[in-house]
């Protein structure tokens, strides 16, 4: 008898503890005070909502298309949501290491009743792509170090009258566009002039006149460590790491919104998971990106919900207590003039011109 | 029976050849040995000898264009690039065969992902086609093609893909060697794209400054070490192993901290009055940057060996070349200097080896003038995904660091070295 | 400047501490003349290889000066005492051939290439290897080694040589080899050489003088046989050959003479060497090969001791007695064919002239 309950009660437990691996689910994001961010707006009220799942953080999202490339090829998938930017998702997708999402099905309609193709209209980039935020790689300077406050993009290749060092991102994406632009050429013709071997070398000719005072980055933290310690006048990141600069960290730093490039930063679910843990996965991104979460995210960050349905419900931030909305890159004092990111173009001519790039880059 | 009388074999006194009885004794103990070995061999082959062999196998394997476009491939096989006309209907329409397969399973666009290396704009062309060839009519392909991408009726992609056909390529290799494959044989790439050539010759050049650094700095301290009484060594070895136990990233942002232009180095000498303020001195994201911090994390792989080495020369040498006449720097130059010369070898080799497959470093205080090949690897392995190229680079880099080490025994030799 | 001019090599009141608390050598004056073989004989620790040292240079000297020929050397570095020296494990640069070695103290005088090779043809015919001159240390056998190190400490023709221990690496049979090799070189070359050793036989094998070390002062300075047949006192009786010891007090001393009252009552006489009043504590020493078994005539020292065991040597028959109490006496018996047959436990009498023993410090 006694034997009996024993048996059971292992049994018991090891049933239970299976159950409790399958209950674990892997979500990756950048680390930091995004996945903070989402923590707070997405985890902890889907874990509230189903008590059986626990949600483990992984900070991968860096590395992401080649981890999952290899665990693709290995067979094992062990991640089940993961968030990567937009030309990422997009590689992704091609690769056919993530899945296609219907959203017509598969996400939540707006409180409305709009479709959620509707709702995040043209930011799904991707048919395996779920957006979730819209940030900007743009410009902050330091307001002490400048005699008159820079409000045009082409201040950054403006030597003479803002002397000193800038950072800028280590890779051709954004730096060619603005670069372009600074040279003469219109917004709308910035692509087909890049699709150009001479367009090429004019972008890099222009980068040239400001190379040797360029800190070039490849970490989206190491621009405002570089404007805190006095290194460089002005640099490009990410607009949340900007806001984090100038209203948490109370640095005198401010924005330079002007040609603010757009990108996207959302979802992704991998293939090769199992039935279950993909139908899980999948109620938690219809969960996670719906009106009101998206909307929740930003009281926790300054980066704008991708559903037109969640700008009016932007609030304060949760900790500040400062209005969020004028901090969004979407806002629309922000976005006077913003500059679109073509993903098709990039996705087609990255690997050649990164070449280029680098190539510029060491000699 | 005695030894003298028999030309045969040596036997035992059961008969048996001694070379067997032997043999039969020794089994024991040989397989015993190499049960104790097993573990760390079954770790060697699994981390080491298959990763490089799936490495060398990765920059030549290239079944992908095959596998997933077979009947294409076929009926290029007739077609002649030079003719200076696009494949004809045929092919065409093995292609809508070929694609309609694909698209389900979507190998179509890693297939546009892997031609995009070799030449831009596929990525799109496959994707964008891949979308619509359900809807194309049984007619006419070359025609719905071209409309769905006009590059369908560029030579240069179908080149590029009867090119790219076979199952193994050198196409990777001639990238790592900034070449390609035009219609003209094998030549360099125009000069604002080469970059990997170039990039090995600094890698070099890097890891040899780093290697002296290290064996200009870390002599001395050796040197100490090992004639300094037991318990003050021991403490000053602390010191020199205390780099291992700081994590490598905090270590380099130490130094990113220290060397900035704002940072405390530069303070200090703003501070004394060796600079003025707008010459300060730019010490980091570039070379320099990339060799302090470098010969700071490698150090202890230069002293310990040469530590190892001194430690076993007795002090009686240099006593003895006094003795007979040698001033200081004679005695060390002759007599001392020789006996380390295996440290130096060996700790030479670990730093330069080292130093060759760093990233992490050159890539956070490097600026753009101190990185490494394998910065280049890294990014290929994780942002491009071309991991046949990354193989590629590897693999030269394998045969880079062999090569050195040949040439490294012919004027040394390798039995000169003493790793402990 | 030395008070004489006889002496090559002068030490004068050198004193050395290494930690400025103890001293490691006590007041040494020690005078050694121009050819002379002069042993530094010892127990470790008795301050004898750090007195070499401080010849050589590679020691200062705490106290005290240090001359060479007719100049102090306490400031001359090492280098340039020209003094040619044998290490303890010959210190034969590995990285270089046999020959290079040798032309090393050569090579760093600036003598010319001509001359450096058939000098060291010639140190090497010395030393009986002439063909080895292409080969490495490490291919050489212990006893190659050893003469290629001294064939090197002599090749730059020094005056002065010295030689710490350079034998103690070799097993007996050819350290007795070199041992004779070395004296010859000394008596062909007529070099002065400094030898420093543990070992008393090779020190009485080999030297004109020896000065027995303990505690950094030097015990006795004198020739082998003086210090075998007269030690100064109990350590150098001791320390050199064997030796009993017989503990008593002193009750009369007349001239050289003095009578001793042993522990079990039994009056001996013996040479006075370090007693200085009657009524001291003395200890008698006596070689074991001065005892009389059953002798056949009246000796100065006549005991009786039981035969506790017989060992049979060859040349030899070691007994061992209980003589006065003390149960480890030895006596040598020559084995001669008309030797008296002893048996364990047998009591037998036993003597030995008043000339054979003397009367020493006391030591328990």
């Amino acid at each position: 008898m006694k034997m009996k309950n024993l048996l059971l009660a292992t049994v018991g437990v090891a049933f239970a503890s299976s159950a409790a691996i399958a209950d674990d689910m892997t979500i990756v994001s950048w680390g930091g005070a995004y996945s903070a961010s989402q923590n707070n707006a997405y985890h902890k009220p889907y874990m509230a909502k189903n008590p059986g799942v626990k949600i483990i953080n992984d900070e991968s999202s860096a590395e992401a298309v080649a981890k999952l490339r290899a665990m693709n090829e290995a067979g094992n998938v062990t991640w089940d949501v993961v968030d990567v930017v937009a030309a990422d998702a997009m590689r992704l997708c091609d690769e056919g290491l993530a899945e296609v999402i219907n959203p017509d099905t598969e996400l939540a309609k707006a409180p409305d009743g709009t479709s959620a193709a509707d709702d995040f209209g043209e930011l799904l980039v991707s048919e395996c792509f779920i957006p979730q935020i819209v940030y900007s790689t743009t410009f902050g300077y330091r307001t002490d170090k400048v005699s008159t406050p820079p409000t045009d993009i082409c201040a950054v290749f403006d030597l003479q009258k803002y002397p000193g060092k800038r950072a800028l991102e280590k890779r051709a994406i954004n730096n060619v566009e603005w670069a372009l632009l600074c040279d003469g050429v219109p917004k709308d013709q910035v692509y087909d002039v890049l699709s150009t071997p001479a367009g090429v070398d004019q972008a890099l000719a222009k980068l040239g006149t400001i190379k040797d005072q360029v800190v070039w980055w490849s970490s989206g933290s190491e621009t405002p460590q570089l404007l805190a310690d006095g290194e460089v006048v002005m640099g490009s990141t990410y607009n949340g790491r900007l806001f984090a600069l100038i209203e948490e960290q109370k640095q005198p730093v401010a924005m330079l919104w002007d040609a603010q490039v757009f990108d996207l930063d959302g979802w992704i679910i991998p293939k090769g998971l199992s039935p279950e843990r993909l139908a899980r996965a999948k109620d938690y991104i219809m969960f996670a990106t719906d009106t009101q979460r998206l909307a929740d995210q930003a009281k926790y960050i300054s980066y704008g919900p991708a559903r037109k349905s969640s700008a009016p419900l932007v609030g304060k931030h949760a900790e500040l207590g400062i209005e969020m909305a004028p901090h969004m890159p979407t806002d629309p004092e922000n976005a006077k003039n913003t500059f679109l990111y073509n993903y098709e173009w990039w996705a087609d001519n990255r690997d050649d011109l990164d070449g280029k790039f680098q190539a510029w880059l060491a000699k | 029976m005695s030894e003298a009388t028999s030309n045969g074999p040596v036997l035992t006194q059961d008969g048996v050849p001694l070379k067997t009885s032997l043999a039969k004794a020794l089994r024991r103990e040989k397989l015993r040995a190499f049960l104790l070995i097993a573990p760390l061999l079954v770790f060697i082959l699994i981390t080491f000898v298959l990763p490089i062999g799936d490495m060398l196998w990765r920059s030549v394997e290239n079944g992908i264009v095959r596998d997933t476009i077979p009947h294409t491939i076929e009926s290029l096989a007739d077609w002649d690039p030079a003719s200076g006309e696009t494949p004809g209907e045929a092919t065409f329409a093995a292609l809508h065969v070929d694609l309609l397969e694909a698209t389900k399973e979507k190998t179509h666009t890693r297939l546009g992902s892997r031609l995009n290396y070799e030449i831009s704009g596929a990525s799109s062309m496959f994707r964008k086609t891949g979308r619509r060839v359900k809807k194309m009519k049984d007619e006419n392909f070359k025609e719905q093609f071209i409309k769905v991408d006009k590059k369908w009726g560029d030579i240069e992609y179908w080149r590029t893909i009867k090119q790219f056909g076979p199952r193994y390529t050198g196409g990777y290799f001639l990238n790592a060697l900034d070449a390609e494959s035009t219609a003209g044989g094998v030549s360099f790439k125009p000069e604002d794209e080469r970059i990997y050539l170039f990039l090995f010759q600094r890698t070099i050049f890097l890891s040899v400054s780093i290697m002296l650094s290290c064996l200009l700095l870390g002599y001395p301290i050796a040197f100490l070490l090992a004639n300094l009484p037991v318990k003050t060594s021991n403490i000053l070895m602390i010191l020199v192993l205390l780099p291992f136990w700081t994590s490598l990233l905090v270590r380099t942002s130490a130094w990113k901290v220290l060397l900035q232009q704002q940072g405390v180095i530069n303070d200090i000498l703003v501070w004394v009055g060796l600079v003025n303020d707008a010459g300060r001195l730019v010490m980091i994201n570039n070379q320099t940057g990339t060799i302090i911090a470098m010969t700071h994390i490698l150090l202890p792989f230069m002293i310990l060996p040469l530590f190892s080495v001194m430690k076993t020369i007795s002090p009686t040498y240099v006593r003895a070349a006094k003795s007979m006449g040698a001033n200081d720097w004679t005695a060390f130059w002759r007599v001392y200097f020789p006996q380390t010369i295996p440290g130096i070898g060996a700790g030479s080799i670990l730093a330069f080896i080292l130093s060759i497959g760093f990233y992490i470093t050159p890539e956070l205080v490097g600026g753009t003038s101190g990185i490494f090949i394998s910065n280049r690897i890294a990014y290929h392995i994780s942002s491009s995904l071309n991991w046949g190229l990354a193989a590629a680079l590897g693999v030269m880099l394998l045969v880079m660091v062999i090569a050195l080490f040949y040439v490294y025994d012919k004027i040394v030799g390798i039995d000169n070295v003493k790793l402990g | 400047m030395p008070a004489t001019d006889d002496a090559f090599v002068r030490f004068s009141k050198v004193q050395k501490s290494y930690d400025g608390e103890t001293l490691v050598v006590k007041d040494l004056n020690l005078d050694i003349a121009k050819g002379e073989f002069l042993t530094m004989l010892g127990p470790s620790g008795s301050g004898k290889t750090t007195c070499l040292m401080m010849l050589a240079g590679f020691e200062p000297a705490t106290n005290g000066e240090i001359y060479l020929g007719d100049m102090s050397i306490n400031n001359v570095p090492p280098h340039k005492r020209g003094i040619g020296m044998v290490f303890q494990n010959y210190a034969l640069f590995p990285h270089m051939t046999v020959a290079e070695n040798l032309a090393f103290p050569l090579q760093v005088r600036k003598v010319a290439k001509a001359e450096v090779e058939t000098k060291v043809q010639r140190a090497l015919d010395m030393v009986e290897l002439g063909d080895f001159g292409s080969r490495r240390p490490a291919q050489l056998s212990g006893g190659q080694q050893q003469r290629v190190a001294v064939a090197r400490a002599l090749v730059f023709e020094p005056d002065l040589v010295l030689m710490d221990e350079p034998l103690g690496a070799l097993d007996k049979q050819l350290r007795e080899q070199m041992q004779y090799e070395i004296k010859h070189i000394h008596e062909n070359l007529g070099v002065t050489i400094v030898y420093v050793t543990h070992d008393q036989t090779e020190a009485l094998t080999m030297s004109d003088r020896v000065a027995v070390f303990n505690d950094g002062v030097i015990q006795q300075l004198s020739s082998p046989d003086h210090l075998y047949e007269d030690p100064q006192n109990s350590f150098v009786a001791q320390f050199i050959g064997e030796n009993n010891k017989l503990n008593g007090e002193v009750i009369e001393i007349s001239n050289d003479v003095c009578t001793v009252k042993i522990t079990d009552g039994t009056i001996l006489r013996a040479d006075k060497m370090n007693v200085d009043a009657v009524g001291d504590g003395t200890t008698i020493s006596l070689r074991p090969e001065r005892v009389e078994l059953d002798p056949a005539v009246e000796m100065d020292n006549m005991l009786e001791g039981k035969i506790e065991e017989l060992i049979y040597l060859g040349d030899h028959i070691r007994v061992r007695m209980n003589v006065a109490g003390n149960s480890g006496f030895i006596a040598k018996v020559r084995n001669r064919g008309d030797r008296r047959i002893f048996a364990e436990g047998e009591v037998a009498k036993l003597g030995w002239s008043a000339s054979d023993c003397k009367a020493l410090d006391l030591v328990s």
